[in-house]
């Protein structure tokens, strides 16, 4: 089978986060960027476990941004992907870079397009649905679950309130939740072999998203919590009903 | 020119986002000047509530082509229908079925998408919503050039309000593709508002040390209709099941009152719950940095604490 996972850098979860540009940009000074976790511990790795249950085929890594991309690309193969692509272009926005893979998909033939449930910046979870409906194929979200035999998957996927077991053949695309598979960590080995595998560089297709970040600002700060002493349960329950109005 | 609601549903019923979200057209109808019409693909006995909530058509399609969620079937009847009504925007609710119809909408109908938005359509300098970016802890505005627009729907911010009578759903011509997704089984816990609906969420942590202990929990939410939900190790660990578990894993949730029992709060739980309207944590760890992101704080042992702010609420609700 032909995988195809694809892959975010996204600042590391405990970043603090700041703006530039009179508020129109993100601040990345200083910022640690990682490989997007849904992305990672889950697209990637049950990707891999797949391959290794058939004892055939291949998982290519792809993204889409610039050369500082590469060190994050290399994580991926050192965890075991066998080649990477990156698309030499600033992921300005989702459609932009749902557009660079499916176009690099179309031509390729994947079996199944592999991809986190959201990233953990822009929280879009919207590039999954765009690269399906491009490349005409269809789209199970939020994925626990996935066996494949033959051309059939079978996938359970959460749903609001519970989840839903669902089949589908070959090609797919899939975003990935936790459950469909645990973290990996890159071993010496691996990283050693990373270097050596394939890394290509290819150039963007044009595509317009028709949507763009004018203004970030930080929420306003809560108001300092107010505490009630554990013996006093009463005075609790009157400042939820009378002041927060919740009861 | 008009809005056009894809409105959910489920188990023969509209979903309590159809509501929230056509109350949004509605308020975004009157921002653009037009009128906003819902669509409801599926089974649902109440489609024409939704005229209530300002919807002045209801177009219900209930083939059974149409009655499991399949992303590439009710995307393209979805863009079907907008098309012929002429909609300049299409809505649906930021949930699991919802996030995954956007971006087939936007290449459809060749339109810009925002997801999550969490503000009403302002018009200055062009068309603009804010979402929250990087897990809560900013807020983006978005501008949209493209003259048709995509937006799903943040859940529990718009409340859903009536502001008129039902209406009579009507058809719609339409050509249904063949679903390429088969649903084999759907498994919902029935009995309880599902955790992304619930307005007030109950929700402990490794703080209540055994699953046996989680019958005070319990209790606390019966006492006020409350949904339960849990911190990642809980769900890990077995003790509760995995679709309780809220935070960035698991799920993101925004309820009016979300009461955190024996959860120190990291930031991978905050990043799930710091929508919530009212915080209150019961943490006997007075350093516990959850008490930095809550409304109320209560210092305790819970094995202590829960019992009587249960008594507390039973006694309040009988006074």
């Amino acid at each position: 089978m032909k995988l195809l996972v694809c892959v975010s850098k996204t600042p590391d979860t405990t970043t603090k986060i700041s703006f530039t540009d009179n508020d129109t940009n993100f601040n990345t000074q200083g910022v640690q960027f990682i490989m997007n976790p849904y992305d990672e511990w889950y697209a990637l790795v049950r990707a891999l476990e797949l391959k290794e249950q058939l004892g055939s085929g291949t998982v290519t890594l792809i993204n889409i941004g610039p050369a500082d991309n590469d060190t994050v690309i290399r994580k991926g193969l050192a965890i075991g992907a066998d080649d990477a692509v990156r698309i030499d272009a600033d992921p300005s926005n989702s459609f932009f870079v749902a557009k660079q893979i499916a176009e690099y998909a179309k031509a390729q033939s994947y079996d199944i397009i592999f991809l986190g449930k959201e990233t953990i910046d822009y929280n879009g979870a919207e590039v999954g649905s765009v690269v399906a409906e491009l490349v005409d194929m269809p789209f199970i979200s939020f994925a626990t679950h996935l066996e494949v035999s033959g051309n059939t998957a079978t996938v359970t996927r959460d749903i609001e309130g519970g989840s839903e077991v669902l089949e589908v053949d070959t090609p797919f695309v899939i975003s990935a939740a936790k459950g469909l598979a645990e973290q990996r960590i890159p071993n010496m080995r691996g990283i050693m072999m990373a270097k050596r595998k394939p890394l290509n560089v290819v150039t963007p297709v044009e595509a317009d998203g028709m949507v763009s970040v004018t203004k970030y600002e930080l929420p306003t700060g809560k108001t300092a919590c107010k505490y009630v002493d554990a013996d006093n349960m009463d005075e609790l329950v009157s400042l939820l009903h009378n002041e927060a109005k919740v009861i | 020119m008009a809005i056009l609601v894809y409105a959910s549903s489920a188990e023969g019923k509209l979903k309590k986002s159809a509501f929230e979200v056509v109350t949004y057209g509605k308020k975004a109808a009157a921002i653009l000047g037009c009128e906003v019409h819902a669509l409801v693909l599926g089974a649902a006995e109440d489609a024409g509530k939704l005229g209530e909530y300002g919807a002045a058509k209801v177009f219900h399609l209930s083939d059974a082509g149409l009655e499991n969620f399949d992303s590439q079937t009710h995307a393209n009847v979805t863009a079907q229908v907008a098309d012929k009504i002429g909609a300049t925007l299409v809505l649906c609710a930021h949930d699991s079925f919802g996030k995954s119809l956007v971006g087939r909408l936007a290449v459809r109908l060749n339109a810009g998408a925002v997801s999550g938005a969490n503000s009403l359509p302002s018009m200055d300098g062009g068309f603009a919503v804010n979402k929250n970016v990087f897990s809560g802890k900013a807020i983006a505005t978005y501008t949209i050039s493209s003259d048709k627009r995509v937006i799903s729907v943040m859940g529990n911010t718009f409340p859903p309000e009536v502001v008129g009578n039902a209406v009579q759903p009507e058809s719609i011509d339409v050509t249904i593709p063949a679903n390429r997704v088969r649903v084999k089984e759907v498994k919902t816990v029935k009995g309880t508002v599902p955790l992304p609906e619930a307005e007030l969420v109950v929700s402990a942590g490794r703080g209540v040390k055994a699953s046996e202990n989680w019958g005070i929990i319990e209790e606390l939410a019966n006492t006020i209709s409350a949904t339960t939900a849990c911190s990642r190790p809980v769900a890990d660990m077995g003790w509760r099941p995995h679709h309780e578990h809220v935070g960035q894993t698991g799920v993101a949730i925004r309820p009016n009152l979300y009461i955190a029992i024996g959860i120190s709060g990291a930031i991978q739980h905050l990043a799930g719950v710091n929508q919530s309207k009212t915080i209150v944590v019961i943490n006997k760890d007075p350093e516990a940095p959850f008490f930095k992101a809550a409304d109320y704080g209560v210092v305790g042992d819970l094995f202590d604490v829960v019992p009587k702010l249960t008594a507390a609420i039973k006694k309040h609700q009988s006074s």
